[in-house]
């Protein structure tokens, strides 16, 4: 399988990029040349020089010590609220595919309802009622991901439901926890495995809009959506923090999505060999 | 008096895919006379559907490429026409139906509206008779009230009269030549034998050939008049159907025969199971590529490969048992 | 068909309703008190109090409910906290969302369709590269960067289009200079979205047995693939394309507010951000009415296409 994945390019170029986020997220604290907070009013607005490889902002803060603490955020809420609504969101699914009736109509419908707003203007909702800190953005995106987990393993458990094993499972007595657990989550894992990661994208992208509105992780500390925002107001004149800026969210969506089509590649059997 | 109709020749049509080349016709010949059926039967793998494809040059390609031999329909060589030619040719003077009716046929349209296209695009009726003659063809294949089910869409309709349905769109034209691929695997036993039979009542009302497809010997004893054995991508015995059945050469042939019960058959027998399974188009086994499932195999059958060879007219083997040099070894 | 039809108009009305009962839910659990809001945080009590009856919001929850939907029947939409009826807020930044995302929508279709069908066509080849390339970045671009990018280049740079703001809707001219960027970055995105649904969609549909069919027919390869293939593969584009408009209405918020568009999302952020609840309430009742009769259109087309879904 190894091999498969280094012969897929997106795959792997995509592999590359999210670990190369990843280990700068990380290392943020070593990496990060100057100290993102620290003002400097007779520099500001300046482009790159060799004490500022990616210039100053409006407050004279170092761009690209900003942007690699940034990464942080990012990474965090959307990897925490990913694993968050798909922990909840697909233990909801799984229930409601296997015991089907009432049951799954009151949990499915209320997905449904769930699914019919625009994820940002639920979570904008939600963040208003929770308030703006990284704790509960993790919160409020986690929330809004489950949804998507639920509808996800809904479906697909109610297509192994009737394979023959899980019904030979069932003839010889075996308890509903052990069934859902050893037959029925294998055989989700592949596809939760593409969804996740493919998500873990539209997470940063959430977190991303939520802070660029003013909702995210409050200032002074860097987020990627709030250094764009800052950006917009001088974008005349300084236009490369909103531009550098934005070009880091893409970045990690862009390597999330192409790292979550190469698993996809790989783990459906029906492109195999297409 | 027979008429020659279409003469395959040598027949190589090959899939070039990541994993290597399969071969999955690899030497294919036969011969379909005038308002006969010829029958060609193997197990599944052994290059009888595409076989069927390459005739009307309907190979995927890429992956799949026609890369030799002779398919020649009223003395022309079909590999050389243009598309265009080709495409005059499919649907009108030779026509396909398939093994599947409900996805062979367009769920969003109308039978009739699948039925009059053909006629439409080869005949250049209008609409008005286009769709009589469309009423006429599915009375002819036995759907009732046809006027009412033109207007119907393919998952309104059974199995049964699914099969009908694509049997009318590839009669449309009145072909020359019908090429069925396993037309009655998907069916059950009875519709089985009612389309057989409606296939060989039109064979006989406009004088159409036949090839059909299958796997099935009871079917080849039912219509055929001659036919093809395939194995491997590779003809293995030609013959009338009479002989064919009461003297099989080749050991897969005889295999097959071996397998099925009889009514003769004494509570005694055994049925023979054929050991081993088909070849991985990819990766044929060398020489003789029915060698391991052989009970005859000798040791040189690991190294040549057999002709195709005539045992006496209109009868042909490709087994060494009947090669003149080798014969004597068995 | 039409049959169906009023099958569905009738089905959505519960929809509604239930939609409708979430936003209620919603905008209900949202912390802070409506009327100290309204009044600033130095009111005394009983002016909050005052106020709380007069927002009917003493009563109990469920009779609160009721009111509330027979206020939307009536179409007041209560007042914000500048004072003016929220309605009339509601109503003046309704076209200006309203244009954005049906332009965005119909570059989306009219662009996504034939670049899809070009894919999937010449599979493989360089024009089907760029088009996977071009469809994976409009998928993972953040609808305001490219917003900004855009207005960066050619507000900017190229002064071609004004920076900000949503024009005067009277003015054709004015209309469309202020629609034209913010339209062309929604509808980019959706551009990307559409073209890899089609093409997919396509080669999946290429694959099946009816297509060989029609191909064994004679038909020429151009009516295989416009007559038998897109048909059928249009379905799931329809399909998806309900899902597509909820997740371009979302991202329409965020054009609206890096264009400084008065459209209803950034009505709704600065609702927010004023803890104007009345107001948030009812941009969301409106963002649940498009979005239910955008199903609702997607359905009927869906149905118009394919004749199975009528029989079930």
């Amino acid at each position: 399988m190894w091999t498969t994945f280094l012969k897929n390019k997106t795959a792997l170029i995509g592999g590359v990029i999210a670990l190369v986020i990843l280990f700068v997220a990380l290392l943020a604290p070593w990496l990060s040349p100057l100290d993102p907070l620290e003002q400097d009013s007779s520099l500001r607005l300046t482009w790159s020089s060799s004490k500022h490889w990616m210039g100053t902002d409006d407050f004279g803060r170092d761009v690209l010590s900003r942007i690699i603490w940034g990464s942080r955020i990012s990474l965090i809420i959307g990897s925490a609220s990913v694993l968050l609504g798909m922990t909840f969101g697909t233990l909801l699914g799984m229930i409601a595919g296997y015991y089907r009736g009432k049951v799954e109509s009151l949990i499915m419908r209320t997905i449904d309802v769930f699914l019919c707003f625009p994820d940002l203007i639920l979570a904008i909702a939600v963040t208003a009622a929770l308030g703006a800190n990284l704790l509960n953005l993790i919160l409020t995106i986690g929330i809004v991901m489950i949804p998507r987990f639920a509808r996800l393993s809904h479906g697909i458990v109610l297509t192994l439901k009737e394979s023959e094993y899980v019904v030979a499972a069932q003839a010889i007595g075996a308890s509903v926890p052990r069934i859902l657990l050893r037959h029925i989550f294998p055989n989700i894992f592949g596809e939760l495995l593409v969804a996740g990661t493919l998500w873990v994208g539209e997470a940063i992208r959430l977190e991303a809009n939520l802070a660029f509105i003013g909702l995210g992780v409050q200032p002074p500390t860097p987020t990627w959506g709030n250094m764009t925002r800052e950006g917009v107001d001088v974008l005349i004149n300084a236009p490369w923090i909103s531009i550098l800026a934005g070009l880091s969210i893409l970045i990690t969506i862009l390597s999330f999505n192409m790292l979550g089509d190469g698993i996809r590649d790989i783990t459906d059997p029906k492109l195999r060999g297409a | 008096m027979r008429n020659l109709l279409l003469e395959v020749k040598n027949l190589k049509t090959y899939f070039y895919t990541d994993e290597g080349i399969a071969r999955a016709v690899d030497g294919m010949d036969f011969l379909i006379y005038r308002g006969e059926t010829l029958g060609m039967i193997g197990e599944s793998g052994c290059g009888k559907s595409v076989s069927a494809l390459s005739i009307l040059r309907l190979i995927d390609s890429p992956p799949g490429r026609i890369v030799e031999g002779e398919i020649l329909f009223e003395g022309e060589d079909l590999l050389k026409k243009s598309t265009s030619e080709i495409r005059k040719i499919r649907g009108n003077s030779i026509s396909m139906i398939f093994q599947e009716p409900m996805t062979s046929l367009n769920p969003v349209y109308t039978i009739g509206n699948q039925i009059m296209e053909s006629i439409i695009w080869h005949q250049n009726l209008n609409k008005e008779k286009a769709r009589e003659k469309a009423i006429r063809i599915l009375d002819l294949v036995g759907i009732p009230s046809p006027e009412k089910r033109i207007d119907e869409y393919p998952h309104q309709l059974s199995g049964g009269m699914r099969q009908r349905a694509m049997i009318a769109i590839a009669l449309s034209c009145e072909p020359k030549l019908l090429i069925a691929d396993e037309p009655t695997t998907a069916l059950d036993v009875t519709i089985q034998a009612q389309i057989l039979g409606l296939i060989k009542k039109i064979k006989e009302e406009i004088g159409m050939a036949v090839m059909m497809i299958t796997h099935d010997l009871g079917v080849i004893a039912e219509v055929a008049n001659d036919v093809v054995v395939a194995y491997s991508g590779k003809a293995v015995e030609y013959a009338d159907v009479k002989t064919i059945f009461k003297h099989p050469k080749h050991p897969y042939t005889q295999a097959l025969y071996d397998s099925i019960p009889r009514l003769t058959d004494t509570k005694k027998r055994r049925l023979e199971v054929i050991s081993g399974i088909v070849p991985n188009p990819l990766d044929f086994p060398s020489g003789c590529r029915f060698h391991p499932r052989c009970k005859f195999a000798k040791s040189f059958c690991k190294e040549e490969e057999p002709q195709l060879e005539e045992v006496n007219s209109s009868h042909k083997v490709r087994c060494f048992i009947y090669n003149q040099e080798k014969s004597r070894h068995f | 068909m039409f049959q169906y039809a009023v099958r569905r108009i009738l089905q959505s009305i519960p929809i509604l309703l239930v939609v409708l009962t979430l936003v209620f839910v919603v905008v209900r659990i949202l912390p802070g008190d409506p009327a100290v809001a309204f009044l600033g945080d130095y009111a005394s009590k009983e002016s909050v109090q005052t106020l709380r009856e007069k927002m009917g919001l003493n009563i109990p929850l469920w009779l609160q409910y009721f009111r509330f939907l027979g206020d939307l029947c009536k179409g007041n939409l209560g007042k914000s906290i500048t004072g003016y009826p929220v309605a009339s807020q509601v109503f003046k930044a309704l076209p200006y969302t309203l244009e954005l995302t049906l332009s965005a929508i119909s570059i989306g279709y009219l662009l996504g369709i034939p670049l899809g069908i070009s894919a999937a066509v010449r599979r493989n080849s360089l024009i089907d590269y760029f088009n996977r390339v071009f469809s994976l970045l409009g998928l993972s671009i953040p609808a305001f960067y490219l917003g900004i990018l855009l207005m960066f280049l050619f507000s900017i740079k190229f002064k071609l289009f004004p920076v900000v703001g949503g024009g005067d809707l009277s003015s054709l001219t004015s209309n469309l200079r202020h629609l034209f960027l913010p339209a062309l970055s929604l509808g980019l995105i959706m551009t990307a979205y559409v073209t890899r649904m089609t093409r997919s969609s396509l080669l999946n549909i290429l694959r099946e047995d009816y297509v060989r069919t029609a191909r064994s027919k004679g038909i020429t390869e151009r009516v295989v693939l416009f007559k038998h293939a897109l048909r059928n593969a249009l379905i799931p584009i329809v399909a998806l394309g309900g899902v597509y408009a909820i997740v371009l209405i979302g991202s329409s918020v965020m054009t609206e507010i890096v264009f400084s568009r008065p459209g209803l999302g950034s009505l709704m952020v600065g609702a927010i951000k004023q803890r104007d609840y009345t107001t948030l309430q009812s941009v969301m009742v409106i963002y649940s009415v498009i979005v239910v009769i955008l199903n609702l259109l997607t359905d009927l087309v869906y149905g118009f296409i394919d004749p199975r879904i009528q029989y079930k």
